[in-house]
């Protein structure tokens, strides 16, 4: 569903991609690690086009996105985003940042928007929230509700960039949870965390990414934790375990 | 000092309580309100049209080869090199510059003057503006785009509702400005509030009272619109 042929991103002088391979399946849970500054953000805006690469291709469902010409805001629309910082629209109740995008991209009328809505609010129990402001809520019920957005345009992939890391530690299970639950829903998903349980229970793909590239990958999450192969992974995980 | 008192209140009976002297204060105030309202109309429509050019041309970095881009960076040039004049000149020579050269054939003295302020006073909201965009989250943005909003949809949904809000106290200042510097109308015979205080004080020669009176309606109003902008920023912060 997704493919990465040789991506090269540079900012500047800085070269922040070198040479990043990957592909993903339908359905895949891909966990992501890796110190920071190592490319981790930047590959995943890289997917989305939220930076344009340096070079390199990426192919989505066998269309190659990187072409020029290419209608972004269609891609984007299949792929969900979830941010470290939830960003969700300050100036928005819930129930409006829910159905912004859908509306406005035409994908859904207004009452099956809001429909669509409620049914994920109420999964989250949330829904007594429709009506509240985003600065009116804890960091683990705005980062849920940033997921449901993403949601709402009913994506084909959704990526997740460190979405507990700016959350108070109380607050990072039922964020972790909702992402459990999707998966078990079959979504595919590509999240860069630290969080070892989840990429132990979940996962099944992890990938540690080194200074532009991907160093090491493994289709067996635990293993991958407790028998690391190369020097750098292993230099990594004693400092973050 | 109670003479003076008293003098200074005989002189204010026999200025405005002879004929209807006061009537140039009141229909010259009636034309300084007029001309604010509407300059401030137009200077926040094109102010904000001004700033929405610049950030798009910063965001966007059109290229000059398509058709679009092309008309985005002449767009861009052009509203720069606007907002570099309107600021970089007197707004009284602006205001004569308007009407003996750019409006010689419009006979509409109000009109000249609500042209000249609105013009004005968007170069200057269009900076205002340009900065309470740029102090909108960069993750919002962000996040509308990843949702597949386009450039034009992201700004009007997210990023403009939350730049207007930003911008609030400096447009309650920019009124302000505004209102006190209509009182250089009287330049192209305009009368305002000012003007009329002056032909009061030529017909009467009697110069506090005329004076006093236009300075003080000009310090009540402002009173009233600094308390209707803070009134109207909590109303805005709380909602
Ligand atoms: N827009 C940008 N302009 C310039 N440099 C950037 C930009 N975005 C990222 N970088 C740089 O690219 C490098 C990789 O950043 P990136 O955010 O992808 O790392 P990361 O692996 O996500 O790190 P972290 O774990 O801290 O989030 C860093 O050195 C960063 O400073
Ligand atoms: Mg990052």
């Amino acid at each position: 569903m997704l493919k990465v042929n040789k991506l090269y991103k540079d900012f500047g002088d800085l070269k922040v991609l070198k040479n990043v391979n990957l592909e993903i399946k339908s359905g895949e849970k891909v966990v992501v690690v890796g110190p920071s500054g190592s490319g981790k953000s930047t590959l995943l805006r890289c997917l989305n086009l939220l930076e344009q690469p340096t070079s390199g291709e990426i192919f989505f469902e066998d269309q190659e996105i990187t072409k020029p010409k290419i209608d972004l805001n269609l891609i984007r629309e299949q792929m969900g985003m979830v941010f470290q910082q939830f960003n969700l629209f300050s100036n928005l109740n819930v129930l409006d940042n829910l159905i912004l995008a859908p509306l406005k991209r035409d994908k859904l009328k207004k009452q099956e928007a809001e429909e669509r809505a409620y049914n994920l609010l109420n999964r989250i129990d949330l829904a007594d929230k429709a009506n509240a402001y985003p600065r009116q809520l804890s960091g683990g019920q705005q980062q849920r509700i940033a997921i449901i957005r993403a949601m709402m345009m009913d994506p084909k992939v959704l990526l997740f960039d460190e979405p507990t890391s700016a959350l108070d530690p109380e607050m990072v299970g039922e964020v972790l949870d909702l992402m459990t639950e999707l998966a078990e829903s079959g979504m595919t998903m590509i999240v860069v965390s630290h969080e070892m349980g989840f990429a132990k229970q979940v996962a099944n793909r992890i990938m540690f990414m080194d200074e532009g590239q991907i160093v090491e990958e493994s289709y067996n999450p635990a293993d991958f934790f407790e028998n690391p192969k190369e020097i750098r992974t292993q230099q990594f995980l004693s400092k973050v375990l | 000092m109670p003479m003076l008192t008293a003098k200074f209140l005989e002189d204010f009976q026999s200025v405005f309580f002879t004929g209807e002297n006061w009537k140039y204060l009141a229909n010259g105030f009636k034309i300084t309100i007029q001309v604010t309202f509407f300059a401030f109309l137009i200077g926040l429509v094109f102010g904000i049209i001004l700033a929405v050019i610049r950030v798009a041309h910063k965001d966007l970095k059109p290229s000059w080869r398509n058709p679009s881009g092309f008309l985005l960076n002449l767009l861009n040039k052009i509203a720069n090199i606007y907002i570099t004049v309107i600021r970089g000149t007197p707004t009284t020579i602006q205001l004569l510059i308007m009407f003996n050269v750019i409006l010689i054939s419009l006979d509409n003295l109000p009109l000249v003057a609500i042209l000249t302020f609105g013009l004005n006073s968007a170069a200057y909201m269009a900076e205002i503006f340009r900065s309470g965009i740029q102090a909108v989250s960069k993750g919002e943005k962000e996040a509308a785009r990843s949702l597949g909003l386009n450039y034009l949809q992201s700004m009007r949904h997210v990023v403009l509702p939350q730049a207007f809000r930003n911008c609030l106290p400096a447009f309650g200042n920019e009124v302000i400005t505004l209102f006190k510097e209509t009182s250089i109308s009287g330049f192209i015979g305009l009368i305002d509030l000012t003007r009329g205080a002056n032909i009061l004080v030529s017909n009467t020669f009697k110069a506090a009272p005329p004076y006093f009176a236009a300075a003080m309606i000009y310090l009540i109003v402002v009173y009233g619109l600094e308390h209707l902008f803070n009134f109207i920023e909590k109303r805005y912060l709380h909602a």
